[in-house]
């Protein structure tokens, strides 16, 4: 009996490596029309994480734009940052994809090393670091300037928590905000920090306090972080993590939330004021326009709110303050027109000085080298000089309760 | 389950443990079982997505055997489930339930990650291999050992313990993860050795995962004659059998026990050595993947038999790719072909309850009808 199931088992694999073989060789050619192009995503989660389905909606988003049939797609999910990764990359490009794209951080080791492999496909990758210094000429990196999106998020808890000062819920000076992070990391830090800035630059007494998860997506201890954080004070909550702990911690206790990645009204009506997110569909657009065209991709690409790829969702005047949506709109032209600078360092202080110089760690190394001067011009230049943030100064008004990991 | 009371209300059937059965009948029930659960998942795709079963049939396969690729990657997949499911088997003989193999496989990869981060470019080769190999056996042994020491000396119960360990062990690889993070504070190890390929398993003829699977494959035989020719091997049985018989006849039951789990900890650290070594090369917590726990049930469902493990591990890693295929192919939820294969594991669980039991139509109600 073994022998059989040797047998057949053996003769099913002669069949199907002859059958693999002769369709194997489907990237060869490159620059064919809309017609034969393919792009293949890579999702760490699938739409249960608000962190994947915000990509997910983008994909289809895009291909709709670019009027690519559903057989010119292919997603994959649920595909961990280990050689998995590799291995769908791979696979991807066997079944013809001209184009493909990961969107987790841990992705990236992985799609370089399929980008080695297969030099004729384009190899996009969403948060990384390292394809400005990597050398290959068909692996990129991408980001948005999400730091945009904060900082006019910011301004509505600001001008939120003046509402309720003035309605003599409290004091000026017990004005604080409480921030639940994932991880001690730039592009966390780069987040709260923005969005610390744009709250006080309206609520001049404004102070924050962080909160790590050590996880990006953590339901428990999401909601733990924010409940600490309100009971010890905090009036209003924001998060930089995927789940839905933090906004319904805050629906349970009555505090206004600012959320992230998109808008939580449905779950929380009575305590949600706005969202900012990353619409990445400009991205796909861009990448795939890129390879039709035979034009070469960015090798770090990165763009912010002027160009929709930073959005804010509608405003909940249910919970926000009266006049947030012309404040918001007021600081997005100065944003746009180059007046305004999020991390304009007249704003903040370090160790109660000035920073007028900031090497940032730019050219990702194995020692964190810090290699890039990043402040000139009186603002430190956040994602310009690599689309990931890289802003991980400490400033004066914000403490940090934890670190993680 | 016959039992004969007054009442009137008696079972319509009963149910009878076979004797023996021949084995193609044996073979022939599982068949059946399984071309029960195909037609049941035929009906269920059907309904809920309206697809053509045929197709997802089809796209399964393909998933598994398309391309060379998904074939060498197949392979790959069986050979580390295979691999940490041998390494479960001895304790499971024993009738200690391991349920810790997916600790065991993380630290052991986390030992062999530290070798080539740390000595990477320190050692040669020729030695750097043997130090990783060492290096993340020991570790998985260590893993193994803790609650087995536990359990000889104090009867601790192994199941939770050896449960709470793989917690343990995915705390301190994240820890790690974070030391050695790129860049820092990202959590993050990336690719280890990257540019020299230091402590990465050579490919053979181009192939990269021949030399996994190969080792494999020796494993498998040693395992099979281990607890089917030697001493150590009766010893298990016994102790499995009845601690009391083991100890009645001579064995040191503390002894073996120890033994055992010793070697079960250093099977799931070669599991750990050949994920980060041989395909990963990098580490995170979700380094086994779950395989500790899937391994469980490979064990199972082949009587702890290593050659049949082959078998169910193939059976097992064939569902999941068929799966995520399904999920790409037909842009369904991964949750639906995961729907799918708990159907089909239930039914060939299912089929083992009808080899092992007969069932019978009770001859009383028969006779009592007039």
């Amino acid at each position: 009996m073994k022998k059989i199931i040797a047998f057949v088992l053996a003769a099913i694999m002669m069949l199907t490596l002859l059958a693999g073989c002769s369709n194997g060789n489907a990237n060869t050619e490159k620059k064919e029309g809309l017609e034969n192009f393919k792009i293949g995503f890579i999702f760490l989660h699938d739409e249960n994480s608000t962190y994947d389905k915000n990509f997910i909606d983008a994909a289809k988003t895009a291909c709709a734009n670019l009027g690519l049939s559903e057989d010119q797609v292919l997603m994959k999910t649920n595909i961990p940052e280990s050689n998995e990764c590799y291995e769908a990359a791979l696979d991807l490009a066997d079944r013809g994809c001209n184009v493909i794209f990961a969107d987790s951080f841990g992705h990236e080791p992985f799609m370089a090393q399929a980008a080695e492999k297969y030099p004729d496909v384009e190899f996009c990758h969403a948060t990384g670091t390292t394809a400005h210094t990597a050398g290959l000429k068909n692996f990129h990196n991408a980001f948005a300037s999400i730091y945009e999106g904060r900082y006019l998020a910011g301004i509505a808890a600001g001008l939120k928590l003046n509402e309720m000062i003035a309605n003599g819920e409290f004091t000026a000076e017990e004005a604080k905000i409480g921030y639940v992070g994932a991880y001690t990391y730039a592009e966390v830090i780069s987040g709260y920090t923005s969005f610390f800035l744009g709250a006080r630059s309206v609520c001049p007494s404004v102070t924050m306090e962080v909160q790590f998860t050590g996880s990006w997506y953590d339901e428990t201890a999401e909601k733990e972080a924010a409940t600490t954080l309100i009971n010890r004070g905090c009036k209003l909550i924001s998060q930089h993590a995927d789940s839905m702990g933090a906004p319904t911690a805050c629906e349970q206790a009555g505090v206004p939330n600012i959320s992230y990645n998109g808008s939580t009204v449905s779950a929380c009506p009575n305590t949600f004021i706005v969202s900012s997110r990353i619409n990445w569909a400009p991205y796909f657009e861009y990448i795939v326009n890129c390879y039709l065209n035979g034009e070469e991709i960015a090798a770090d690409w990165c763009k912010g709110i002027t160009e929709g790829s930073v959005e804010l969702s509608e405003i909940n005047t249910a919970v926000a303050a009266e006049g947030t949506a012309e404040a918001i709109a007021e600081a997005e032209k100065k944003l746009a027109d180059g007046t305004l600078h999020v991390f304009d360092t007249t704003t903040f202080t370090v160790n109660g000085e000035t920073l007028n110089s900031y090497m940032a760690d730019v050219d990702t190394d194995a020692d964190y080298t810090p290699d890039t001067e990043v402040v000139s011009d009186g603002y430190f230049h956040e994602s310009e000089m690599r689309s990931a943030p890289y802003f991980n100064v400490s400033i004066d008004g914000i403490t940090t309760l934890n670190s993680a990991f | 389950m016959n039992n004969a009371g007054t009442t009137k209300h008696e079972p319509l059937f009963h149910i009878v443990k076979r004797s023996s059965m021949v084995w193609w009948k044996s073979w022939l029930i599982r068949i059946g079982s399984v071309a029960a659960a195909l037609i049941v998942c035929a009906v269920i795709t059907v309904l809920l997505t309206g697809k053509n079963p045929l197709g997802v049939y089809a796209t399964m396969i393909d998933g598994s055997f398309g391309t060379p690729r998904r074939i060498w990657g197949l392979l790959q997949n069986i050979a580390i489930l295979l691999c940490i499911s041998l390494a479960v088997t001895p304790a499971f003989k024993m009738r200690f339930w391991n349920t810790g193999a997916e600790g065991q496989v993380l630290v052991g990869g986390l030992a062999t990650a530290s070798c080539m981060i740390l000595l990477g470019d320190k050692l040669p080769t020729l030695l750097l291999f043997p130090v990783m190999i060492i290096a993340s056996v020991a570790a998985g042994a260590i893993w193994g050992l803790i609650p087995a020491v536990f359990r000889a000396k104090w009867n601790t119960n192994e199941t939770l313990f050896t449960l709470m360990m793989n917690y343990i062990a995915i705390q301190i690889v994240s820890f790690f993860a974070y030391i050695w993070s790129v860049p820092k504070g990202s959590g993050q190890v990336g690719v280890i050795n990257g540019s020299t390929k230091a402590g990465w398993l050579p490919s053979i003829g181009g192939h990269d995962y021949l030399l996994n699977i190969i080792i494999v494959a020796v494993l498998t035989v040693a395992v099979y004659i281990y607890l089917r020719y030697s001493k150590h091997g009766y010893e298990i049985q016994v102790v499995g059998e009845s601690e009391n018989t083991a100890r009645y006849i001579g064995i040191n039951v503390k002894k073996v026990i120890i033994r055992t789990m010793l070697l079960s900890g250093a099977i799931c650290g070669i599991a750990g050595f050949l994920l980060v070594s041989g395909t990963d090369h990098t580490f995170t917590r979700d380094l086994a993947a779950g395989r500790g726990f899937t391994a469980i049930m490979v064990s199972w469902l082949a009587k702890f038999n290593p050659l049949y493990m082959v078998l169910t591990s193939f059976i097992i890693v064939f569902l999941q790719k068929g799966a995520g295929e399904i999920s790409t192919t037909f842009g369904l939820n991964d949750s639906f072909s995961d729907i799918l294969t708990g159907i089909i594991i239930f039914f060939i669980i299912g089929s083992e309850f009808f080899i092992n039991y007969s069932i019978k139509r009770n001859e009383s109600l028969k006779g009592g009808k007039k």
